[in-house]
């Protein structure tokens, strides 16, 4: 019984390893025929599922020899046709430029908006507030971080958006708002984490401050950010990841359009959102694209979590 | 100077937590105001194709259910691994991957599902759907058991083998035992989060308008139909989009709170 459970406790553990690994495997070879075909140009294209003409060498041949009439005549047939079906001059091109953009940028747009005020609610956790209050406002500030994020996309779409595109104008579905509502869902985690790194600060080292005379501002300025700059830093990198891969909210707010955003206020697409509204239509070299486009997702969150992780969060356990 | 610059620091601290809480309020309350305008428990006896909603909360909670059902012993023995037996590179190893993929995206997920269960089974289905949904819930419960199990204290463990308990033994009755609200506390929290979501699901159970308990076929889900319903053009789907959005939260935010008082009950 002994080694039995030790034999099953050792495979679910390995279990994690083992998906890990699959996830990668599986989207590799699922992205296979999009690597061969647009090989790490990808990443740059900013064409999607345009067809383009190419130079095709057997239209060059046909041209350079017209010899018989009956030959001509057959060749001409045969062009009509490949026209009608346009395989041999055209092709498909996809690229994952615009979604990548759409990703990056409505992060850095969520991060800018939320940094501040998560800084805030920390410090207001950790520091300010009695321990009663705190616990009630930490309580509350989890729940945020409990609702279901197509609640967050469907409010943003119908409430938020409305009145953000009516102080700064343009689109109501944009990058703007859906970084802005991409911000209001990560609030929490990072608010929450970082007040987790606020209160590893020992309390020798603020009451020693306190004794010289510090106002609070100062302990916080002065002890507390420095003891746990790497910790804070860690947060924000972590929430980052996760808003690098967050569905639901984006796909309401974002608009959902292949085109590169203009301003902050046009429609764009992130890669998560061109997963969900394209897979179900998708096809061949199409689902093959964004199954790419997945891997560069997961391959950019799995190295920024880690990064939060290994350099700057080791030895934390939330 | 000083005293004044620490008032109004603190001042923007305190209102930041106002901003957040007004964030919170802000989304309840439409979403109380919308939902239950649009709520009548008609919903909970129609199905979809009548206009109500009962197969789809149905499906829901039978899609995380079966997915507890795969991720929480998985996650619970995995988590027991390492903290009880696993010791040096191997277990750390399995420790910080399961941390990192608490973040991954579920969208990604999704898409991994789809490729090793809907294309090879031929379809979408309710096992494809939980599948997903128990990749997500694994390294949760991992994360939970493991830190839960951390705060046994070591005299308890020693004191089993004492008595000439085995190592399995010491474990099921005596480390389990004593972490046992903790990690009933993380399993409530993990299933009051895979309920809720949606992208994992979106290609790998999809939803149906029918009522239906076939889980190898297309399965009814809450969240992706609110997704379908929120997109029409008529006012009536997405207010039935409203009502179903009310009701999830509801659910997530009392399974969640519920996992809160058991622990602050029994401390």
């Amino acid at each position: 019984m002994e080694k039995f459970f030790q034999k099953i406790s050792i495979t679910s553990a390995s279990l994690v390893l083992v998906i890990l690994i699959g996830i990668f495997i599986t989207l590799f070879n699922a992205s296979k025929p999009a690597i061969d075909e647009f090989g790490f140009g990808f990443i740059t294209n900013s064409s999607w599922n345009e067809e383009i003409t190419i130079d095709n060498p057997i239209i060059h041949v046909e041209e350079e020899i017209p010899v018989i009439d009956e030959d001509t005549i057959m060749d001409d047939d045969d062009m009509i046709i490949d026209e009608d079906s346009t395989s041999l001059n055209t092709k498909t091109i996809f690229g994952g430029f615009i979604p990548i953009i759409g990703t990056l940028l409505s992060t850095l747009i969520a991060l800018v908006f939320s940094l501040p005020i998560a800084m805030g609610i920390a410090v207001f956790l950790a520091e300010i507030a009695p321990k009663n209050i705190s616990h009630t406002v930490s309580i509350a500030i989890e729940l945020l971080a409990a609702i279901p994020s197509i609640i967050f996309g469907m409010w943003g779409l119908y409430y938020f958006a409305p009145i953000v595109s009516g102080i700064v104008g343009g689109y109501q579905v944009s990058l703007l708002t859906a970084g802005l509502v991409l911000g209001v869902m990560i609030l929490p985690f990072m608010a929450a984490v970082t007040r987790d790194s606020m209160n590893t600060t020992p309390d020798v080292l603020k009451e020693s401050a306190y004794a010289l005379g510090a106002t609070k501002f100062e302990v916080i300025k002065d002890i507390i950010f420095p003891y746990s700059k790497v910790g804070i830093i860690g947060s924000i990198i972590l929430a980052l990841g996760r808003a690098l891969g967050e569905t639901m909210a984006v796909a309401f707010l974002i608009g959902s359009i292949f085109s590169l955003p203009s301003s902050l206020n046009s429609p764009t697409i992130s890669i998560p959102v061109a997963m969900a509204n394209n897979f179900g239509e998708a096809n061949g070299i199409g689902e093959s694209a964004l199954f790419y486009l997945a891997l560069i997702l997961f391959v950019i969150s799995f190295a920024v979590i880690s990064i939060a992780k290994f350099f700057f969060l080791k030895g934390h356990k939330s | 100077m000083r005293l004044l610059l620490n008032k109004f620091i603190l001042g923007l601290s305190t209102l930041s937590a106002l901003i957040g809480l007004a964030f919170l309020g802000w989304i309840l309350i439409t979403l109380f105001l919308k939902g239950i305008s649009s709520f009548h428990f008609g919903l909970f006896l129609n199905d979809l194709i009548h206009g109500g909603l009962r197969n789809l909360i149905i499906g829901q909670l039978i899609i995380a259910a079966l997915a507890s059902l795969i991720g929480i012993p998985l996650g619970m023995i995995a988590g027991i691994y390492i903290r009880e037996y696993g010791r040096g590179k191997y277990a750390e190893l399995i420790r910080n991957l399961s941390d990192i993929m608490v973040s991954a995206p579920s969208i990604v997920i999704g898409a991994f599902v789809y490729a090793v269960v809907v294309v090879p089974t031929g379809g979408t289905s309710g096992f494809a759907g939980s599948i997903a949904l128990s990749i997500m819930m694994i390294p949760i419960v991992i994360n939970t058991t493991d830190s839960m199990l951390s705060l046994v204290p070591k005299e308890l463990r020693e004191a089993g083998i004492a008595l000439g308990a085995s190592k399995y033994k010491v474990i099921i009755d005596i480390v389990i035992k004593s972490a046992k609200v903790g990690i009933m506390t993380g399993i409530l929290l993990a299933f009051a989060r895979i309920v809720g979501e949606t992208a994992p699901l979106l290609f790998t159970s999809e939803t149906s308008n029918y009522f239906s308990l076939d889980l190898t076929e297309s399965f009814p889900s809450l969240t992706v139909s609110i997704y379908d319903l929120a997109n029409e053009p008529e006012k009536a789907s997405r207010d039935l989009a409203w009502a179903a959005s009310f009701i999830l939260t509801v659910m997530v935010l009392i399974i969640n709170l519920t996992g809160r008082f058991i622990t602050r009950t029994k401390k």
